[in-house]
């Protein structure tokens, strides 16, 4: 289903990768797979798919957080042991993850003051992070005085600071009110271009995938597999006015013909 | 401010309730506010009382630290591990609700009459709180913090150390706040039945003499302490907090 791809431009490669829990053959549950999917090098890929189907086991493995039970997933090239986060990938979560107990500024520094970089070089980058995402007259301040999207933001900057390579988001938006999440996702497009990395989008929010990405990968009902993927015509400068283009509204319908059947099958997966 | 002037008006209120006990019940059982506050100034001035203070400060200080540290040490332990919590916190919970002073013939039997044994006892009445409280803070915690620090690349004693026990410190300074009164009244406790000295031990001393005027100058003072301490502890409590609820 993949295109050819030379090794140098797949930056994500996934192999028959399956998951399955628990070892009991009575209980256990096959979460996923298999899988195959290269990402490419620089490109924004969104993940869309039912409730359940598996999108956040997805993101695990190729974030390093969880181990594959079957087939390989390769970042640059290295396989992905499901132990360690490698170097070079970030990741922001859907939920709160700032720490609550750190400034806005030393949030964002944490990582980098972590792997031992010079005071000079870490306020130069925190600075150049806060300014980027727009924190910076709240860079004294603390979370927890701050709106869920701000505090949603210093963790992507915490993330960004570390100048990763891949950026891995598991439905970064999904607590945040619709005009934010349209706002944060032209953030994103920004610092997509800005950095030149390959971002990872997990999302349910179909508008959001077809507005967002470069491509689009659509799941099936648990096990989670790539049934579509769907290219974008949107160019690298797009923004939320893609909305307003006829063909945005074929590309959600395509979206959402072909996970309508899935959505059901996985709504009777829970009734059953 | 206005939390400050809120505080004023309740100890205003129980100085009055106080004098109109005092009224109702006359000097059988009471003493009025400021023959009480006359006398307590005279006690502290008194020859031997700071000895006697000091000997109490130096048990309550070494049994506040064991039960920090013991308390702090075993929550953490337990709240890192899912199993050694399950297993552990009902323990804890019924060491916890157990009427310690029933283990007090115990605790004089190991560490004799003195010193060590009112560590020993106002020790045990703070370790209990204060692991349960740790413990607690350890397992309410959100599980995308593990899950962020392993992004960060951190290990695990990294992770515990930089993200997790800072996470919880605020309600494990609870727990301390708990802990820290418990362990008063252990000290206290202990100093009442089995000792030469400190304040437990005069305290005693008054009511086996019948000597309301003592006993009333010295609940003041440990009332006043108390309540102080715990003032300060809430008011740093509210600063770890960084405006959270």
């Amino acid at each position: 289903m993949n295109v050819a791809a030379t090794d140098a431009a797949v930056h994500i490669g996934l192999r028959g990768v399956t998951r399955i829990f628990g070892t009991d053959p009575r209980t256990r549950v096959n979460a996923l797979g298999p899988i195959d999917l290269d990402l490419r090098r620089g490109e924004f890929f969104a993940v869309v798919g039912p409730s359940g189907c598996g999108k956040s086991t997805l993101f695990d493995i190729v974030a390093g957080l969880s181990p594959a039970t079957d087939g390989t997933a390769t970042f640059e090239g290295r396989p992905l042991d499901g132990r360690t986060v490698p170097e070079g990938v970030g990741v922001v979560f859907q939920e709160d993850a700032s720490f609550a107990w750190l400034t806005v500024a030393d949030n964002v520094a944490f990582g980098i003051r972590r792997a031992g970089l010079g005071a000079a070089e870490v306020k130069r980058r925190v600075d150049d992070t806060l300014a980027f995402m727009g924190l910076r007259d709240f860079a004294a301040a603390y979370p927890a005085q701050l709106s869920g999207g701000m505090r949603q933001r210093v963790c992507i900057a915490r993330t960004l600071v570390q100048r990763p390579r891949l950026i891995l988001l598991d439905e970064p938006f999904g607590a945040l009110d619709q005009q934010t999440r349209l706002i944060m996702g032209e953030e994103l497009l920004k610092l997509w271009r800005e950095t030149g990395a390959t971002v990872l989008l997990i999302t349910h929010a179909l508008d959001e995938a077809a507005m967002l990405a470069d491509r689009v990968g659509v799941m099936s009902a648990r096990p989670g597999r790539i049934i579509d993927l769907v290219e974008t015509p949107w160019g690298k400068d797009r923004d939320s006015r893609v909305v307003a283009d006829p063909r945005f509204g074929e590309i959600t319908a395509r979206l959402w013909t072909r996970l309508r059947d899935e959505s059901m099958s996985a709504l009777s997966q829970k009734a059953g | 401010m206005t939390s400050a002037r809120n505080n004023l008006l309740v100890i205003l209120a129980l100085i009055a309730l106080w004098q109109l006990a005092y009224w109702a019940i006359g000097d059988l059982a009471l003493r009025p506010p400021l023959d009480t506050l006359c006398k307590a100034a005279a006690l502290i001035a008194s020859e031997g009382f700071t000895a006697h203070l000091a000997e109490t400060m130096r048990a309550f200080a070494l049994a506040l630290g064991i039960a920090v540290v013991v308390g702090v040490g075993l929550g953490f332990c337990l709240g890192m591990s899912r199993l050694a919590g399950e297993v552990g916190e009902p323990l804890l919970v019924s060491f916890y609700s157990l009427p310690k002073i029933t283990l007090y013939p115990i605790v004089l039997l190991i560490f004799g009459i003195g010193m060590p044994s009112k560590i020993a006892f106002g020790a045990i009445h703070g370790i209990m709180p204060i692991a349960i409280f740790t413990l607690g803070a350890l397992r309410n915690l959100p599980p995308v913090l593990g899950r962020t620090s392993r992004a960060l690349r951190l290990n695990r004693w990294q992770s515990a150390w930089t993200v997790l026990l800072p996470a919880a410190r605020p309600e494990i300074f609870t727990g301390l706040r708990l802990g820290f009164s418990l362990t008063l009244i252990g000290t206290l406790l202990g100093e009442m039945f089995a000792s030469q000295r400190g304040i437990g031990f005069l305290l005693m001393q008054a009511i086996g003499l019948h000597d309301t005027d003592v006993i009333m100058a010295l609940t003041l003072l440990i009332v006043a302490f108390a309540i102080t301490a715990s003032m300060a502890l809430l008011a740093v409590d509210k600063r770890l907090r960084h405006g959270a609820a």
